[in-house]
């Protein structure tokens, strides 16, 4: 699985035509587990092949839905937990396993911010460990280097702010200073799982909206998993749709919104809340993911697909160009010749739809 | 089924009633938790009227009394919680009830056979150790003591079919369903008796989208059927605007505004409805910054003077820093109120709290057609060859 001799990158390497800051290629991650009564050993197919870029200055979103693994790949990219097999590239070279070198690189923010600040200490300290174990002061004192942090992520006046508790502080405003203690290594890449999901409504665009500032304004890679389609849409610059441990379609963020090719993305898409939309849509595929220890045969999705064929069963597809830096893993769109594929697939799916009417008529 | 359904009850003391009829009525309803000077309102003023077979979307941030509020109209708070004004009337098929004097036997006959709940995480309520026929039957036994086992086995199956889940789950444990299953599971449970009034408080906030709205559809499709009203409290507006009927948006314990879903969407009229409306990002279109609302929501315990959403109100005046604002009755196709000094006479709103109400309904959840037959077939998560959704049947 470590032969990169015919490897294809997730998405839009292209446009960018430079090196990406952190790169998965092929990760993949099996835990075994205990299972029945015989406590046979059984193996949770988490991740599954899944290739990824993370370029300066754009915000890379996975979306997924629970179980689908884009927590396990967001903790591999951090290194907190050792691929079963594949490669994790940071600036085209191998990253190291672990360990401040690698992590004064990478940073990850956790999705609780209740839980990631330890109650009994003040931002000074909270702030001021990374900035001391990984010397990253420089020639600002402490205590000002803390403050250029909390400026930087917005909680001003910061000479109020250094001085406050955790139970001071608002979620929001825990997840900006969670946000800082990540900067505070001078990272190239941001990771951050569900970032905005514990956070009440009305601020969650707040943070979202700093971490769109961070790219632009320090270049950062940004990695966002999230389960909300509709803030990804709003904030990456290309989305990976993941299901059951794979990704089955990624692409720039509102052509793939837009234009959903895969038949997952499809049903993600018409679940999604909407109050702009025209008319109520149908849920094709409705159902629950698979157990991921015995997964389906080939493409994962296949038992709930409205369009599966034979093939689906046998074969997992590979990712397939469906437009400018789209790509989808659905066998629906496998084509000769893929510079026309785009409008192939376009009519393939309206053709689709209008096949399958009849048959929701009958039930 | 619905046939079935129909024939546990059939007298009914009170005048026949209709869809549409008001079966709850919430006027001037207070809540703190404490009886000091220090205590906090989290409950304040609080009047909403709930229909018979209407959605009544509650939306509000966490910490605005919406719980608070669901707890308080079934008299299942806890101390140090205490109502301390208002009046609850339940009109319901047996009779008229005033719900917050009433004893605790009445209270325990209307509590699940005409005023169901379904809580918050309701995914950790079923018991561990029980099976979900024991579950289902437990409610029957305690209600209806006419029936006999067989009779209680057979109206449990038919429950579980309701929620499109084959009757052979009856002998599996909580732990053996999926999260989507679970909620259904309660949602079977909480309309076993036929309630009138059903509230449920986030039923689906910890699930996946898809199975999200499949439970919605279902419940849409089962108001339809059976005609109970629903009180359906959450925290995602964009989610409520395509399933709710009317939608009532709590900020610091208060109702600050009160209108049919549409209108709400398309022409709010309070600036809290506007900014967190404003705060969920669209799935079409142009991508456009937006703001979502400055500031977080209030320390209930230090609640701000005046209209308690002024600090972070882009339009607040002065009067909105000294006195609070009443729920104003406003000009409408529908019934809709605000709590804010901008629609208050004398005063101009600004252009995007005055846009004009929309005539259409917008897209709404709708009941799948041949939706049960999908599910029934769904019953195994294990099993790969799932039917499609609506061929099957």
């Amino acid at each position: 699985m470590t032969d990169l001799s015919n490897y294809v990158p997730a998405h839009g390497a292209a446009p960018y035509g430079q090196v990406p800051a952190l790169e998965a290629r092929s990760l993949t991650k099996h835990f075994p587990v205990r299972g029945g009564w015989s406590m046979r050993k059984a193996v949770v197919h988490a991740v599954e092949d899944v290739n990824l870029v993370l370029h300066r200055g754009t915000v890379t979103s996975v979306v997924g839905e629970s179980g689908s693994g884009k927590s396990t790949l967001a903790r591999m990219l951090a290194r907190l937990i050792e691929p079963t097999a594949g490669q994790v590239l940071l600036d085209g070279k191998p990253a190291p396993s672990s360990g401040r070198a690698y992590s004064n690189l990478v940073q990850l923010v956790l999705q609780d911010p209740f839980a990631s600040l330890n109650p009994i200490h003040g931002m000074r300290y909270i702030l001021g460990r990374p900035l001391k174990i990984h010397g990253t002061a420089g020639e600002l004192g402490m205590d000002d280097a803390i403050k250029d942090l909390l400026r930087r992520v917005a909680l001003t006046p910061a000479e109020q702010f250094i001085e406050k508790m955790p139970h001071e502080l608002s979620g929001g405003q825990r997840q900006r200073v969670a946000i800082a203690r990540a900067l505070a290594v001078r990272p190239e890449v941001l990771l951050a799982d569900e970032p905005v999901s514990m956070l009440d409504v009305s601020i969650r665009l707040g943070v979202l909206n700093l971490l769109a500032d961070l790219r632009d304004r320090e270049r950062l890679a940004i990695l966002y998993v999230t389960h909300d389609i509709a803030s990804a849409r709003y904030l990456a610059d290309t989305i990976a749709v993941m299901y059951a441990g794979r990704v089955v379609e990624a692409g720039p963020a509102v052509q793939l919104t837009d234009r959903p090719q895969h038949p997952y993305t499809q049903l993600l898409l018409s679940a999604a809340p909407d109050p702009d939309r025209a008319e109520a849509p149908s849920l094709a595929g409705a159902g629950s993911p698979p157990s991921l220890v015995s997964p389906p045969s080939g493409c994962r999705f296949h038992p709930r697909c409205p369009f599966a064929m034979a093939k689906c069963a046998e074969q997992a597809p590979p990712a397939f160009p469906v437009g400018p830096g789209q790509t989808s893993a659905c066998w629906l769109h496998e084509t000769p010749t893929p510079k026309t594929s785009a409008t192939v697939s376009a009519s393939a799916v309206e053709e689709r739809t209008t096949r399958s009417a009849p048959d929701e008529a009958q039930g | 089924m619905s046939g079935l359904l129909g024939t546990q009850r059939t007298e009914s003391a009170g005048r026949p009633r209709s869809r549409g009829d008001v079966v709850l009525d919430i006027s001037g309803l207070c809540v703190d938790y404490g009886f000091t000077d220090d205590a906090v309102h989290a409950v304040v003023d609080a009047s909403l009227t709930l229909r018979r077979g209407e959605v009544l979307g509650l939306a509000g941030e966490s910490g605005s009394g919406k719980s608070t509020l669901a707890y308080a109209v079934t008299r299942l708070l806890r101390a140090p919680g205490v109502i301390t004004a208002g009046e609850v009337r339940f009109h319901g098929k047996a009779g008229d009830y005033d719900l917050l004097t009433a004893d605790a036997e009445t209270m325990r006959e209307l509590r699940w056979s005409q005023l169901a709940v379904v809580f918050q995480s309701a995914m950790n309520a079923l018991n561990p150790v029980l099976t979900i026929g024991s579950q289902l039957t437990d409610v029957l036994k305690a209600h209806r003591p006419d029936l006999n086992r067989q009779a209680r086995k057979d109206r449990a199956a038919e429950l579980l079919n309701l929620v499109g889940i084959t009757a052979d789950r009856l002998s599996s444990y909580p732990h053996e369903l999926s999260g989507g299953m679970r909620q259904r599971v309660m949602i079977a449970m909480a309309l076993a008796l036929e309630p009138e009034v059903l509230i449920m408080d986030e039923p689906t906030t910890a699930l996946d989208v898809v199975t999200q709205r499949e439970i919605l559809e279902e419940l849409v499709g089962l108001r339809d059927r059976l005609g109970f009203a629903v009180l359906f409290i959450t925290h995602d507006l964009s989610l409520l605007i395509e399933l709710a009927d009317t939608i009532a948006v709590m900020y610091a314990g208060r109702v600050v505004e009160y209108a049919p879903a549409a209108a709400l969407f398309r022409s709010p009229r309070h600036p809290y409805t506007a900014g967190l409306l404003n705060s969920f990002p669209g799935l079409h279109g142009e991508r456009v910054a937006m703001t979502g609302i400055p500031g977080s929501p209030p320390d209930l315990r230090h609640v701000p003077e005046g209209c308690p959403f002024n600090p972070r109100c882009r339009y607040a005046m002065d009067v909105c820093r000294q006195d609070a604002p009443v729920l104003l009755t406003l000009p409408s196709a529908g019934r809709r109120a605000a709590s804010c000094w901008l629609q208050a006479e004398g005063f101009i709103a600004p252009e995007p709290l005055a846009l004009p109400e929309p005539t259409t309904l917008g897209a709404r959840i709708v009941a799948r057609p041949g939706a049960l037959a999908a599910d029934l077939n769904d019953s195994d998560p294990q099993d790969p060859y799932i039917e499609a959704a609506g061929s099957a049947l």
